[in-house]
C-alpha cells in the first residue's frame, strides 16, 4: 500500500546571531544552515493497518507526512501510496487520500461548515448520492447534527477538529494521514475521535497513519508503531514488543513508618526516598519481586506497597533514552 | 469546473453579507469622486491649450473607476490567500485534487465581482441623475456599451491574473505588504487610477501602452465614453485577449514553480 524507501529531506534555515550589527550583515550575505529532517528513510505499510507515527518534536514525523500526501517534495528517495508517487502525479493521488493537519483548518472560517463540505464534494467530484450516504455516516459517528449549520469560527476546538476529520472522508480515501489529529483537545473529544479513527478502519479498511504525542492514542488505535529522532528511523514493529521490552520494569511505591536513614535493596534502583515513602524501579527480570518485599520488610516497616508497569508513556520515553534524543 | 463554480460561488455569497463595508464604500466613492471632478474642472476652466480629452468624457472616467474599483484595484486583496500562504495552511489546498490556480482565480474573481456588485450599481445610479457638470452621460452609442461591457469584463480577467501573479510572488517573499505596495503603488499609476492616460505626457503615455496595466481600467472607461472608437476598442479587446493568454500562461507557470519549492514549517 505505502512504500518508502531511503527518503531524504533538508530543509534551508536562514540563521543570525542577534543585534543590528549581524542584521546588517545579513542584509548582504545570509547564512543558511541546512536542517537535515528526513534521513534515509524506509518503511512498508499494508492496507488496513494503523500505525502509530511517533517521535520527539522536531524528529520529522510532520515532514514525513508531508512528503507521503504530496505536499512536499523529497531531496532524494522513493515513495509510493497505491502506486502514485505523491509529488509526481499530485492532482491524481489526492483523491485517494485524506490529510488531518491538527494544528491548520481546511474549513472556511465565515461560513456554515456544511458549505466548506459542500465545495469539497464538487472539488472531490463525489455522485451527490455518495456524498449524501458518506455525510450522513460521518454526522452520526462524529455527532456532528448540532454543529454543522454553524459557522465555523464560532465552533469550540472540539466541535471543530471532528468536522475537520469528517471533512477529511467526505470522499471516502483509502488511505488517511493524521498529524497530531488530538491536539489540544479534552479527554471526551478524544475519546469520540480515537473511536472514530478505530471504526472507520474497521468497516471501511481505511488505512491510517498517526502522528501523535498522546501515547494514549497510540496505546488506543496503533498495532504498530514506527519510532523516528533527528530524521532516522529508529524503530518499527508492535506496541507489544515494546512493552515486553520494558514491561518487565516496574515502579514500586512504598509507605512506611518512620525510617531516619536511606536503605538500600539489591537488584533495586530508588528512584527517590523520603523518611516516610520511597519509589523504587525495579526489573523483574534480574530480580523477583516477593525477593524485593522481604529484603525490604527486614529493613523498615512496611505500611503500603504499589507497584505499577510502566506506563507507555514512560516506555517511550525510555526508548527515546536510549537512542538519545 | 464545478469545483471552480463552487468557490466562486460560495466566495460570493460570504462576500455579499458584508453590506455595510458596501455602504461605505459607495459613500467614500462618492466623495473621491466629487473631489477628484472638482479638481479637473479648476484645471480645465484655466486651460489655455485645448485637452487631449474633453471635460464630459473625464467625469465618465472618473465615475467609471469609482464604480468599478474593485474590478480595477490592484490593491485590492485577500487576506486569506496570503495568510494560507504565510501559515502554511496551504498543505490543505495542496491535498486536493485540483489546480492551485484556477480555484484562488474563482475565489478572487468571485470576490471583485461581489464587491463590484453591491457598489456599481447605487454609484452608477446616483451618478446618472447628478446635476451637470457632475452628471454621467450615457455611453456613446449602443455599440461603445457593448463593447464597453466585454472591454471591462476582460479587464477584470486580466486584473485577476495580473494579480494572481503578485499572490505568487509572496510564496518566495513571504510578506504580503511589500508585494502589494509594489504592485500597488506601479501598476495603479500605471492603468490611468491616478492621472488618467490621455492627460499624462507623451513619453510615459508611451510606456504605458506597451504595459498590460491600462487594459484594464483606462481602455473600457475610454469605450464607454466614445474617447476610443468603435474599431480601436475591437482591436483592443483583441489585444486584451492576448494580454489575458499571456498572463495566465505565466502565472500557471509560476505557480508550480513556486509549489516545487515550498515548504511547509512546523507541526
Amino acid at each position: 500500500m505505502i512504500k518508502v524507501e531511503g527518503l531524504a529531506k533538508a530543509y534551508h534555515v536562514a540563521k543570525r546571531s542577534s543585534g543590528v550589527k549581524e542584521a546588517m550583515k545579513a542584509l548582504f550575505k545570509r547564512e543558511y544552515k541546512v536542517v537535515e529532517a528526513l534521513k534515509d528513510i524506509s518503511f512498508t505499510i499494508e492496507p488496513g493497518e494503523i500505525v502509530g507515527y511517533i517521535g520527539p518534536n522536531g524528529a520529522g514525523k510532520s515532514t514525513t507526512i508531508k512528503v507521503m500526501s504530496g505536499i512536499l517534495v523529497p531531496d532524494s528517495g522513493s515513495c509510493t501510496v497505491m502506486g502514485y508517487t505523491p509529488w509526481e502525479d499530485r492532482v491524481n493521488y489526492v483523491k485517494h487520500i485524506g490529510v488531518v493537519f491538527g494544528q491548520r483548518s481546511q474549513l472556511w472560517w465565515d461560513v456554515p461548515v456544511i458549505d466548506s463540505f459542500d465545495l469539497l464534494r464538487d472539488i472531490y467530484k463525489v455522485p451527490e448520492q455518495e456524498y449524501q450516504s458518506t455525510l450522513a455516516l460521518l454526522t452520526e459517528t462524529l455527532e456532528l447534527q448540532e454543529i454543522i449549520q454553524m459557522p465555523v469560527r464560532q465552533l469550540s476546538l472540539g466541535q471543530r477538529m471532528r468536522c475537520e476529520i469528517a471533512a477529511s472522508l467526505l470522499h471516502s480515501p483509502s488511505v488517511l494521514f493524521l498529524d497530531e489529529p488530538t491536539i489540544g483537545l479534552d479527554a471526551v473529544s478524544k475519546i469520540a475521535v480515537r473511536r472514530f479513527i478505530r471504526t472507520i478502519n474497521e468497516q471501511k479498511r481505511v488505512t491510517v497513519i498517526l502522528t501523535t504525542h498522546d501515547m494514549n492514542d497510540i496505546e488506543a488505535l496503533a498495532n504498530r508503531i514506527i519510532l523516528i529522532g533527528k530524521g532516522k528511523l529508529l524503530y518499527d514493529g508492535s506496541l507489544s514488543a515494546i512493552r515486553d521490552q520494558f514491561g518487565t520494569k516496574k515502579t514500586m511505591t512504598v509507605v512506611y513508618s518512620h525510617h531516619a536513614n536511606p536503605f538500600q535493596v539489591e537488584g533495586v534502583h530508588i528512584e527517590s526516598w523520603s523518611p516516610e515513602r520511597a519509589v523504587l524501579s525495579v526489573d523483574t527480570s534480574e530480580v523477583v519481586i516477593s525477593d524485593v518485599l522481604i529484603r525490604l520488610s527486614q529493613q523498615v516497616e512496611l505500611l503500603d506497597v504499589a507497584i505499577e508497569t510502566l506506563p507507555i508513556e514512560d516506555m517511550i520515553v525510555q526508548l527515546y533514552k536510549e537512542h538519545q534524543l | 469546473m464545478k469545483a471552480y463554480l463552487s468557490v466562486f460561488r460560495l466566495r460570493l455569497t460570504n462576500v455579499m453579507q458584508y453590506r455595510t463595508a458596501a455602504l461605505a464604500g459607495v459613500v467614500t466613492q462618492f466623495f473621491w469622486g466629487f473631489i477628484i471632478i472638482m479638481v479637473f474642472e479648476a484645471f480645465y476652466s484655466s486651460s489655455v491649450v485645448s485637452p487631449p480629452i474633453s471635460l464630459e468624457q473625464l467625469i465618465t472616467y472618473v465615475w467609471l473607476q469609482q464604480a468599478f474599483l474593485a474590478f480595477v484595484m490592484l490593491w485590492f486583496r485577500d487576506n486569506e490567500l496570503f495568510e494560507l500562504i504565510t501559515t502554511g495552511n496551504i498543505a490543505y489546498e495542496l491535498c486536493r485534487p485540483s489546480g492551485i490556480y484556477g480555484l484562488w482565480y474563482a475565489k478572487l474573481l468571485a470576490q471583485r465581482l461581489a464587491s463590484a456588485l453591491l457598489r456599481c450599481l447605487p454609484i452608477l445610479g446616483v451618478a446618472l441623475l447628478l446635476p451637470e457638470p457632475y452628471r454621467l452621460p450615457l455611453p456613446a452609442n449602443p455599440l461603445a456599451f457593448l463593447m464597453f461591457i466585454l472591454a471591462l469584463l476582460f479587464g477584470l480577467f486580466m486584473m485577476v491574473s495580473l494579480s494572481m501573479l503578485m499572490y505568487i510572488s509572496v510564496f518566495v517573499t513571504l510578506s504580503p505588504a511589500g508585494s502589494m505596495l509594489m504592485f500597488a503603488v506601479v501598476g495603479e499609476f500605471l492603468a490611468g487610477m491616478v492621472i488618467p492616460v490621455p492627460l499624462m505626457p507623451e513619453w510615459l503615455q508611451s510606456i504605458v501602452y506597451v504595459l498590460p496595466f491600462r487594459w484594464t481600467a483606462d481602455f473600457p472607461f475610454r469605450v464607454y465614453s466614445g474617447h476610443i472608437g468603435l474599431e480601436e476598442a475591437a482591436v483592443g479587446i483583441a489585444i486584451q485577449l492576448i494580454w489575458l493568454t499571456a498572463l495566465v500562461g505565466i502565472g500557471r507557470f509560476a505557480m508550480a514553480k513556486a509549489l516545487r519549492n515550498v515548504v511547509v514549517n512546523g507541526g
